[in-house]
């Protein structure tokens, strides 16, 4: 009885939360009940896992009204592992929120943030498990809606031009995506996508389905801030509360991912990316030379913040051209590098927060002696760049090598040798950052040892171990990434 | 005469060119939501347009069976506007506090406020 | 714009009608054009015409602010509520049929509190949108740079 509401329960949970938040409006209460939210659907998002491993897709019907009629939310291996990313980074975020908060947002709007902040999560939750690819574009609109005003709560007065911008750039992503959605009903008069990919087969040569799709591609490319159209995230990546951002770095581009993912490769007819419109080529293009160029750039950045925005740019690069590749086992590479990636950046970010705590600023001079001030909160970060270049033991390299197998079965060596450069150029940044913080002593000052508090270092310290223990024991995240390929590209075990 | 019979994507298109010139090319911040504005509306014109069906009814339940026009799309629409009323109204009120915290709705002095600073 | 007699007198007799007319296409949104939306528009739009004509603190009066959240927020927490009785009656989220012993007037019932719903929502947010951008000034001290 109640798994058959599993993945309903995935929305209604923070859907009933919101408004209750909104009632209530006292932050230590508001806080409690997003920490609730964030423990039932962790545990929702754990059961959902287990109930698809053993009994395959979940299907639920809102309202009782039948696919193509109603709306359905369709859950498989792929989704629940965005699922799974989604909630644990939520729950974490929530845990590390108050601490962090506490010193950039007034008392008297933080029941405001935590309302947006649940807001935002049941926009994410509805993009990931929805089946209608209508019912997508307002949970995107949803969690883009909230995560403005989740910007908008920074302590710098630019987080509002950089939550403008934001908005802006988000709404024509968002319009853009209509569009496309708009000439594929007038197509086939169907929105839901097992239906869409049907039907859209039998009318591949149309041009319509062309324009479709680069409306399609292109609004879901702004939203997941592939190179050319990252400009809005570094701003808001920078200007954001410190929770916020480990929040958004961990979930909100990789949502888009994941239903570029699943059009491309699953709604659109087979090859319909790769053979018939060879845009994957593009795709291939564009992620490497961004996994590229934007570490080179982030390497100039002197706020941290806005360093690691950059450098998630370039980590949205290398999961486009694992998706650029085409084959099973560039997308596993893909979904594993999402997973390996928001775990990762989510950590780096939280620590970025504990020192912003402690030495209040983000910029790289705050670094300094911090490798002996506050060892642990250095080396949750120290960590964290050592995954993103790739270093054995850790999740980055797990992905790399997946990455690197990926690019070499289809015999493109040139694209395994640009992607370990791309390796090189984060290895730079990653020990710019290094120097500052253990090398770089100033002999008088004493340093006095002032860590940051346990509730910020904890869920730093969570992501951190299990970063390192992905990087060992890739069985289960491996496994998983390449269940969710197999899924989406319809390939059978 | 083809083109006449695809006169609503001509509208769309005039209307979506225009709305992102706005966009691109405006510096006043409301103006730049003005065009956001347009730009939505193109769309909701693209949906409404694509449900007519020629010679229908308004899709109420009436006595006798007829030929309605697609209420599909009209309620997407209806769906999309208020997306489009609160993402103005976010913007909007974006603008209200950019205003008291730089002193100006212009794109341009705003940015040159940062740079100074 | 207190001194404008005509418009207060006719602002006053127009509002009930509105307000009427908001709540017609509200409970007649299920047989005929009509709905949520739509009628909380209406609605809202009766309490801006009297906070145009009386001012925004007359409205706060009538409307205070902490209110109109709590309303707005409400409504959603009707719109959810309904659905999650849908699921513990037996029937998916926001299946109206199981609200009653018969389908067809559970999913009269089911439309006609979620629409109401929707309607509360979109007055309480109309009226926010009016209040929190109506009056609005910039502080003296900082006109001056």
């Amino acid at each position: 009885m109640l798994s058959l509401h599993l993945s309903a329960l995935q929305v209604v949970i923070p859907l009933l939360a919101a408004p209750l938040c909104a009632i209530i409006r006292i932050p230590g209460v508001t806080w409690l009940i997003a920490l609730a939210v964030g423990i039932a659907s962790s545990i929702n998002s754990i059961a959902i896992l287990l109930h698809i491993n053993r009994f395959g897709e979940i299907v639920y019907s809102l309202g009782g009204w039948a696919a193509p009629f109603g709306i359905e939310y369709r859950i498989d291996s792929a989704n629940a592992l965005i699922l799974l990313i989604i909630s644990f980074i939520y729950l974490l975020g929530i845990i590390y929120a108050p601490a962090s908060i506490k010193t950039e947002v007034p008392e008297k709007s933080q029941g405001w943030l935590y309302t947006a902040w649940i807001l935002c999560f049941t926009g994410l939750s509805g993009i990931t498990i929805s089946g209608d690819v209508f019912n997508v574009f307002v949970f995107l609109e949803v969690s883009s809606l909230s995560t403005y005003i989740l910007i908008s709560f920074g302590q710098d007065k630019r987080c509002l031009t950089a939550a403008f911008r934001y908005l802006v750039m988000g709404t024509i992503a968002a319009t853009f995506y209509l569009v496309g959605i708009g000439f594929l009903y007038s197509l086939t008069g169907t929105l839901n996508m097992a239906d869409l990919a049907q039907r859209l087969p039998d009318l591949i040569s149309q041009n319509t389905v062309a324009v479709a799709f680069g409306f399609v591609i292109v609004g879901l490319a702004i939203k997941m801030a592939l190179f050319p159209f990252h400009a809005w995230l570094p701003n808001a990546y920078a200007y954001a509360p410190n929770a916020v951002t480990a929040f958004l770095a961990g979930t909100a581009t990789k949502a888009a991912v994941y239903v570029f993912i699943r059009l491309t490769f699953e709604v659109f007819p087979e090859d319909y990316f790769s053979g018939f419109t060879s845009s994957h080529h593009i795709i291939l293009a564009v992620g490497i030379f961004s996994a590229v160029i934007t570490s080179a750039i982030a390497i100039f950045q002197d706020d941290l913040k806005r360093l690691f925005a950059w450098s998630s740019i370039g980590q949205i690069g290398y999961i486009a051209v694992g998706v650029g590749l085409a084959s099973t086992a560039g997308v596993a590479a893909s979904f594993l590098h999402l997973f390996n990636h928001s775990i990762m950046k989510t950590a780096i970010f939280m620590a970025i927060g504990g020192l912003f705590f402690v030495t209040g600023s983000t910029t790289t001079a705050a670094l300094k002696n911090a490798g002996r001030r506050m060892p642990w909160t250095m080396a949750a970060i120290l960590i964290g760049g050592l995954s993103l270049i790739g270093v054995p033991f850790t999740t980055g390299f797990i992905s790399k090598w997946y990455l690197v197998s990926a690019s070499l079965e289809q015999n493109f060596w040139w694209l395994a040798g640009l992607i370990l450069l791309g390796s090189l150029v984060t290895a730079a940044y990653v020990w710019k950052i290094v120097e500052i913080a253990y090398f770089r002593k100033d002999p008088n000052v004493k340093v006095v040892r002032q860590e940051a508090p346990l509730s910020l270092l904890i869920p730093t310290w969570i992501l951190v171990v299990a970063n390192i223990y992905f990087g060992v024991d890739a069985r289960f995240s491996g496994s998983m990434a390449t269940q969710a390929a197999n899924t989406i590209l319809g390939v059978s075990p | 005469m083809e083109s006449i019979g695809i006169v609503n994507y001509w509208i769309v298109i005039a209307l979506m060119m225009i709305a992102l010139y706005i966009v691109i090319s405006a510096n006043n911040l409301i103006k730049k939501i003005i065009g956001l504005n347009i730009f939505q509306s193109s769309v909701f014109i693209l949906y409404i347009s694509i449900g007519k069906v020629g010679g229908g009814t308004a899709p109420i339940l009436l006595k006798e069976p007829a030929v309605y026009s697609n209420p599909l799309p009209h309620v997407l629409i209806l769906t999309a506007i208020v997306v489009g009323v609160a993402t103005t109204a976010l913007g909007l009120a974006l603008i209200v506090r950019i205003r008291s915290a730089f002193g100006t709705i212009d794109d341009q002095d705003v940015q040159q406020d940062i740079e100074r600073n | 714009m207190k001194q404008h007699l005509i418009l207060h007198v006719i602002a006053k007799i127009m509002i009930p009608f509105i307000m009427v007319f908001a709540l017609y296409v509200q409970f007649h949104g299920d047989y005929g054009p009509g709905g949520g939306f739509q009628a909380g528009v209406i609605f809202g739009a009766g309490f801006i015409l009297y906070g145009i004509v009386l001012g925004k603190e007359a409205t706060m009066k009538i409307v205070p602010p902490p209110l109109v959240y709590t309303t707005a927020a409400l409504g959603v927490l009707l719109y959810t509520g309904v659905g999650v009785a849908g699921m513990f009656l037996g029937g998916e989220f926001l299946n109206y049929s199981v609200l009653s012993a018969d389908s067809v007037a559970g999913q009269h019932l089911g439309i006609l509190l979620i629409e109401f719903g929707v309607g509360m929502t979109v007055a309480s947010v109309m009226i926010i949108l009016f209040l929190s951008f109506a009056d609005y000034r910039q502080p003296e001290s900082e006109n001056t740079n």
